[in-house]
């Protein structure tokens, strides 16, 4: 079947299985594989993105279901001039990423998270967080970089290509 | 100022945080182009005989273009044990002939031109079995009712040590013994196994795999195959993670490379979570007693430690973990009799690797335990019998009963500032508090002192390579056998040889885990990466630096011994003449400037520290919350503290993990209970608080840098740590022991058979 939908502010068209999973689509089809799939049961929150204003996980959702809509992946995040998104620059700046699996979906949650909670706390960014998982950090740097990115205000709750995003 | 010491950001970062990464299933090499998509066919029981393996329905399935059987690898031979002191009996085949020994075994693969026809297909294969009673647990293995391999008539795998003299603990006043579960966990690297194999028209084969180390793999892999190590070309690409699990090549990259040999495709092989949870190697898996004696003013005069491993269906790096127990069994305590032994056990279970600590954290929890349990027997404060017990400061090596040779340690001052850190007595006053007024919320203190084992592949004679080469555009090259996945290597060894040669980091790459640009390393693993690969790096940049000013003496007709590096310029001057110098771009511009070099450490180090945990448990619930960790974790010589801390925070958060919450279950017929991550606890963020550092530095004298090891540190100290805590916050209600992971069920439990009077005194008094 045929699908269409605006990915990173592009407009893409392609045939896909009715049954494949938006994280495979957007991996395989669109060639975008900062999204990583680190799990089968909607656990672990690698694959996260940002659909219309939503974080959401994407190995959840079949590409179909995209059908019309704006998707932000990590490879959208940046400025067109390529400076960093506040979260991106904060994860960098505060060791908030070690092997980098669960980055991509962790910044894209963290965006969610602050879009929500401008200015979280220490445990509204772990309650926020909860459904990404990561095995290197222990989170404590991760927190610390969301903590971080909410200095830069309401842009480090926002992806370039929507006006709105909300947890 | 010297570079070194400071933090500095990842250099990797960028690339991970706007493009990601590139690890295995993101390979987009040409050479893959077509590639097939394998899917293993796995038993989905735990033991049985096979009695017909029947692929022909799924040889019709869509996209299907191969489905391969034992049958068809009857031209290698099966994988023999991977220690010599193992009976040959304990051979595993690449796909089940007969037996299959655990949930996930092997029998099939399906070849696909797609990824998700592969699992349609493998649902097609029809497997017929003839269920045999099951091992579960090593006390059931121990047995040898049923038996693994009939042809080695035992399911020990092996045994190490002695039993304890009878006489062991005569002249103790007091005896404590009790039985202790260290229980098997799942690794849960976020990238799952992932690997990939193609063959050129030149004979050779090109793996890709998400590994710690690329030469180990590619050594195994051309072994296993029976291919001259030279066809292997084995890559390493970004790996997601690996806390032991991806040491060494497992049998499923082998056989892609060799499935790639006989469907004339490349093909490529990620596996689902639940293929992970269930085939991926796992780690802990030690039932233990533990046995102290001493006397009531609180000196132990003897501690035994008898220890069964688990070791899975097939040996593996599990199998010789007890040795690093055994060999770390008295820990940082100067007990004047110590004994330890152990063996490991075949079980219908998945196959026992290293996880982070690897057979350290097993002995540091046991004797951690070891020291609460007599610290409540004679009724003193558990900081106090520790610190009467433990090694005083030392700054020769000091040998221990078991063997170890540790390099440095001030343990007592460890102790000490964790205590300090923590706000001990307040604690203590604020539990004693809570206690009185029989809170809902109890307060829990757990205190672990630990030294373990890093770089123990250290003196071994193999020592690490590195390769630098500075380039006239003002750029440099690093090559290292090390393999990071997350440690940061990209920007520590660019800081170690910017320390010494003045180039930006930001202009010096670090290149690894390709086995025809760098043909030998010994990977990242047992936290050795910076005391061997770090160190060379650094001697490689000493060495380059005397090569450069060999040749700028004579450019400048000065001396060599005149000449200094200008580190803001990252050249050579004449020293007092700073007009006259030479750029090292400039050197390498007239001819290459290179230094391939070898270091080679004496021995290993011995990292040391103290964490204290606290914890809240609601006693109506058993539910235990960590409030607070404060750490002090000595690793040496810091290089960058932001990278150092990043070990430590996630070393920490696994050992809460494994106190609390995580464990691998089986029900008594070997079936998997924890196969996805929806029902493996996995630590989340909200488990967990903020951390406490506390920083201390002894370095070491077995390398120049002065560092130890800090990638296992954290996990080998906060495990005991915490348990202790749980136990502590209803001790005051008669609990002497709960088991990892303390769960709610389990401290409810205990709580309750407390309350009961049926608490079991395990402890004898003499």
């Amino acid at each position: 079947m045929q699908v269409s939908m605006t990915v990173n502010g592009q407009q893409r068209t392609d045939e896909v299985e009715p049954r494949m999973l938006l994280a495979h689509h957007l991996r395989d089809n669109l060639g975008l594989t900062a999204t990583n799939i680190g799990c089968d049961s909607t656990s672990c929150g690698a694959c996260t993105v940002i659909v219309d204003g939503l974080s959401v996980k994407s190995c959840t959702v079949l590409a179909l279901q995209a059908e019309g809509s704006q998707v932000t992946t990590l490879e959208g995040l940046a400025g067109e001039d390529g400076e960093l998104h506040p979260v991106q620059a904060a994860f960098q700046s505060e060791h908030g990423l070690q092997c980098g699996f669960c980055t991509s979906g962790m910044v894209m949650a963290s965006v969610g998270v602050l879009a929500a909670n401008p200015n979280p706390t220490d445990r509204e960014v772990r309650e926020g967080l909860e459904g990404n998982l990561c095995r290197c950090t222990g989170y404590h740097n991760i927190v610390q970089a969301v903590l971080k990115a909410a200095e830069a205000g309401p842009v480090a709750g926002q992806v370039p290509q929507t006006q709105e995003v909300s947890a | 100022m010297s570079i070194l010491g400071t933090r500095v950001v990842r250099t990797e970062d960028p690339q991970f945080l706007t493009r990601g990464a590139v690890y295995t299933d993101d390979l987009t090499d040409e050479r893959l182009t077509g590639a097939l998509h394998a899917t293993f066919v796995r038993s989905q029981v735990a033991h049985a005989k096979i009695l017909s393996v029947d692929t022909e329905a799924a040889k019709q399935a869509p996209g299907v273009v191969a489905v391969y059987t034992a049958a068809d690898l009857t031209d290698l031979p099966p994988l023999a044990p991977p220690f010599p002191f193992i009976a040959a009996e304990f051979e595993r085949q690449w796909l089940c002939t007969d037996t299959v020994r655990f949930v996930g075994d092997a029998i099939a693969v399906v070849l696909t031109e797609e990824r998700y026809q592969g699992e349609d297909a493998a649902e097609q294969v029809v497997v017929d079995l003839d269920v045999l009673p099951a091992v579960v647990g090593t006390a059931n293995a121990a047995k040898d009712e049923t038996i693994l391999f009939p042809a080695a008539g035992t399911n020990v795998l092996a045994a190490f040590g002695e039993p304890a003299p009878a006489d062991f603990f005569d002249g103790c006043e007091v005896v404590v013994e009790q039985a202790v579960v260290n229980q098997r966990v799942a690794p849960v690297p976020l990238e799952t196994r992932a690997t990939s194999a193609v063959w050129g028209e030149d004979g050779r084969v090109t793996v890709w795999c998400t590994n710690q180390g690329a030469q180990q793999a590619k050594g195994q892999i051309a072994e296993w195959l029976g291919l001259d190590a030279s066809l292997v070309h084995l890559i390493t690409p970004d790996v997601g993670g690996g806390f032991g699990a991806k040491i060494g090549a497992d049998p499923e990259y082998a056989l892609v490379a060799h499935l790639a040999k006989l469907s004339g495709r490349p093909v490529r092989w990620t596996e689902s979570r639940s293929e992970n949870l269930t085939t991926m190697l796992h780690g802990r898996g030690q039932d233990q007693v533990v046995k102290i004696g001493g006397t009531r003013d609180g000196k132990v005069l003897a501690y035994s430690l008898v220890t069964d491993q688990d070791g899975g269906a097939y040996p593996r790096i599990g199998v010789v973990l007890p040795t690093l127990t055994m060999l770390m069994t008295p820990g940082t305590y100067a007990f004047p009799k110590v004994h330890a032994q152990a063996r490991a056990l075949a079980t219908n279970t998945t196959p026992i690797g290293a996880y982070r600590g690897a057979g350290r954290p097993e002995a540091t929890a046991a004797v951690e335990r070891a020291m609460d349990l007599f610290a409540a027997e004679i009724g003193m404060d558990p900081a106090q019998v520790r610190r009467i017990n433990l090694v005083p400061k030392f700054d020769e090596p000091h040998t221990t009963l078991m063997g170890a040779t540790y390099d440095s340690g001030d343990y007592v001052a460890a102790l000490d500032k964790a205590l300090e850190a923590s706000g001990y007595a307040e604690l203590r006053a604020e539990q004693q508090a809570r206690r009185e007024r029989g809170d809902a919320r109890q307060l829990g203190i757990g205190i672990s002192t630990y030294v373990e084992i890093t770089g123990a592949d250290n003196g071994a004679g193999t020592g690490e390579e590195a390769e630098l080469e500075v380039h006239p555009d003002g750029t440099a090259t690093v090559l290292t056998g090390t393999s990071p996945h997350g440690q940061g290597h990209a920007t520590t060894w660019a800081m170690l040889a910017s320390d010494q040669l003045g180039i930006p980091v930001e202009k010096i790459t670090v290149l690894h885990g390709d086995t025809d640009r760098i043909p030998k390393g010994g990977g990242t693993m047992g936290s050795r990466s910076l005391q061997q690969g770090g160190a060379a790096v650094h001697q490689a940049a000493v060495e380059l630096v005397e090569v450069a000013k060999k040749r700028a003496a004579e450019r400048l007709e000065a001396n060599p011994d005149d000449l200094i590096v200008d580190l803001g310029s990252a050249s050579l001057q004449v020293k007092g003449t700073p007009g006259v110098s030479v750029s090292f771009a400039e050197l390498a511009a007239e001819e290459a400037l290179m230094v391939q070099t070898t270091f080679t450490a004496a021995a290993a180090t011995f990292p040391f520290g103290a964490h204290v945990a606290v914890v809240e448990t609601d006693v109506e619930s058993g539910k235990a919350t960590v409030v607070r960790i404060v750490t002090v974790d000595d690793a040496g010589t810091i290089i960058n503290p932001l990278l150092a801390e990043g070990q430590r925070h996630g070393g920490i958060a696994q050992g809460v993990a494994q106190a609390l919450l995580e464990e691998v279950l089986y029900d008594e017929d070997g079936n998997p209970q924890t196969s996805t991550l929806a029902d493996y606890p996995f630590i989340s963020a909200t488990e967990l608080p903020s951390f406490e550092l506390v920083e201390m530095a002894t370095p070491t004298p077995m390398n120049p840098l002065g560092a130890k090891g800090i990638g296992e540190a954290g996990t080998i100290g906060s495990t005991p740590a915490v348990q202790s805590a749980v136990i502590d916050s209803v001790a005051h209600l008669g609990v002497r022991h709960v088991d990892m992971p303390a769960t709610s069920m389990r401290v409810w439990k205990a709580v309750q058979a407390a309350q009961a009077g049926a608490q079991h005194q395990n402890g004898s008094t003499n």
